[in-house]
């Protein structure tokens, strides 16, 4: 199993504000990798930058190889990437369906849509039974599957979730982690950004903890867990 | 029954009016949605679409319908050129640079057209025999009928891309989310481009209906149906669609039956009394959600 992704000391700002400070980190492929931190940490900025919505000013982006850091984002997609980004962000003003075809926006195989739409429907069945329905109407819940079926939809080999547990009840965040780690069973690389470090390290294989803009611990998700620095100032206790 | 007829005369003369109102008010409304900027120079885009109309019909020696296909693809590339010389440069500035910018881009179209076309008006050559179709009592003519048919086509055609392509959906998931729509894999600068590129050729369509309806064209022509189409936006709801079809109808209905029953002095006082209205009680326009829909 090679890295997948890796990311090389990278800054990025917003105007003068200096939000990532030289963050390197690597997902290998078939991993789940987790990111942790606390409100402000630059977790949401990492992935933005993945996805190429912001430039970095230095540092490297390589993914499968290939430098992606300064590609537009629609590029980055075509190169394997997707991302549910942070308060989901459906088209509230489209039907499910709709914004499930957007997802697939980049694909030019029908038949493998197709495929793929009925495999987000298996997963989602409520997705299917509020297809036609505009996507402003569903719950916190289903607004979440839809994110996730939606950025599924471009069949990417990197999949980006930025706090997919957010205001959703706990039976809930457990039913979409446990989406997540069968979304990476069955073949989908997936980088992780949670407040909910619990959670988020119970499914991982490895985890970065993310402190303004710096990453300050990293390891193996169970053994970071079990460490007291984490302990105290991510789980509680 | 003497009043009756004037009345639906006049409402005739309001859609036609109305609907090249509402043909200008679509490419405001398009563009406002999708980049959130009052495109001032939408006007002149209009008025280039009639001169481009104008010289297919007198120096090419076209009829009407290639000379209207010929300038809503003319005019629609120059909206193109216009959005990505002037405004994409200015996609992260400050909201009221573009706006400067955008009155700026419309000095420069209409003294850079007088300098190549004159400032005198121009009488746009008469496409047909004066045919008048009677209904009963009531009288279409030829140009009312022009109007009808190519504003129906138009919006109807507007509608297919809008809601069944893949292009439309882009451009409707753009004007919501831009940095989503990014995200799903659209090109946002194509998108916006098209756009611009869609709502000129609308008003391209729109100056040639004029000049074949009032006959006469020239390079400040553009203001005032400028000026009366984003009124027609506003009152619709700005960014939405049907809200700029049905705006700009009852606009040019609203300016009929004031110039027809009350004086034409009135007419374009009314146009703004109803901006000033609909401002006051009901911003978001007829159709307008009055939450915002993005955040
Ligand atoms: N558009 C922006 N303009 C200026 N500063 C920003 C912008 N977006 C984020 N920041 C700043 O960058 C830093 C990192 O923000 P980011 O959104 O990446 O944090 P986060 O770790 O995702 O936090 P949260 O858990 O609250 O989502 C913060 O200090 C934030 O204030
Ligand atoms: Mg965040």
């Amino acid at each position: 199993m090679g890295t997948m992704l890796k990311i090389d000391n990278i800054n990025v700002y917003y105007g003068a504000i200096h939000a990532i400070k030289g963050i390197s980190l690597e997902v290998g492929e078939g991993e789940i990798v987790t990111l942790i931190g606390a409100n402000g940490a630059g977790k949401s900025t990492t992935l933005r930058t993945i996805s190429g919505l912001l430039k970095p000013k230095s540092g490297t982006i390589t993914f499968e190889g290939k430098e992606i850091a300064g590609l537009a984002a629609q590029d980055i997609v075509k190169a394997g990437i997707s991302q549910v980004p942070e308060g989901r962000r459906i088209f509230a003003n489209m039907t499910v369906m709709e914004n499930l075809d957007l997802g697939a926006f980049i694909r030019k195989d029908k038949e493998g849509v197709q495929k793929d739409l009925k495999n987000v429907f298996e997963r989602f069945p409520r997705l299917e039974e509020r297809k036609n329905q505009e996507a402003g109407t569903l719950s916190g819940g289903e607004q979440q599957m839809l994110a996730m079926g939606r950025a599924l939809m471009s069949r990417p080999r990197l999949l980006l979730l930025d706090e997919p547990s957010m205001g959703l009840a706990p039976l809930l965040i457990r039913e979409i982690f446990s989406i997540i780690a069968d979304i990476n069973k069955t073949g989908t690389t997936v980088l992780l950004v949670e407040q909910n470090a619990n959670m988020a390290l119970s499914i991982a294989s490895r985890a970065y903890v993310l402190e303004t803009g710096r990453i300050t611990l990293s390891g193996d998700a169970e053994k970071l867990a079990a460490s007291e620095d984490v302990r105290k100032a991510y789980l509680g206790g | 029954m003497d009043f009756m007829q004037q009345l639906v005369q006049q409402l005739i003369n309001g859609i036609s009016l109305g609907s090249i109102y509402a043909l200008i008010a679509l490419g405001y409304t398009m563009i406002y949605g999708i980049i959130k900027l009052i495109n001032f120079a939408h006007g002149d885009i209009y008025m280039v679409g009639a001169y481009i109309g104008y010289f297919s019909i007198t120096m090419a020696h076209l009829s009407i319908v290639p000379s209207l296909i010929i300038s809503m693809v003319v005019t629609g590339l120059l909206g193109m050129l216009i959005e990505r010389l002037a405004y994409k440069p200015l996609r992260h500035a400050p909201r009221i640079s573009v706006l400067i910018t955008a009155i700026g881009v419309s000095f420069f179209l209409e003294y850079t057209s007088m300098y190549f076309v004159s400032p005198t008006p121009r009488t746009f050559p008469a496409v047909f025999d004066n045919i008048a179709y009677h209904f009963g009592p009531f009288i279409i003519n030829g140009q009312q009928m022009l109007i009808f048919g190519i504003t129906f086509i138009l919006m109807v055609a507007l509608t297919y891309i809008v809601q069944r392509t893949k292009i439309g959906k882009a451009m409707r998931a753009v004007s919501f989310d831009t940095e989503t729509a990014q995200l799903m894999g659209i090109d946002a600068n194509r998108i916006i481009s098209i756009t611009f590129g869609i709502g000129s050729a609308l008003a391209a369509a729109g100056g040639v209906l004029v000049g074949v309806y009032y006959n006469s064209i020239d390079p400040l022509m553009g203001i005032m149906p400028g000026l009366k189409a984003f009124v027609a936006a506003v009152l619709g709801g700005i960014g939405i669609l049907p809200g700029a079809m049905v705006g700009g109808l009852i606009l040019g209905v609203i300016e009929a039956l004031v110039s027809g029953f009350v004086s034409s002095t009135f007419r374009d006082a009314a146009a703004f009394a109803i901006l000033i209205l609909v401002l006051l009680f009901k911003p978001s326009g007829i159709f307008g959600k009055n939450t915002r829909e993005k955040v």
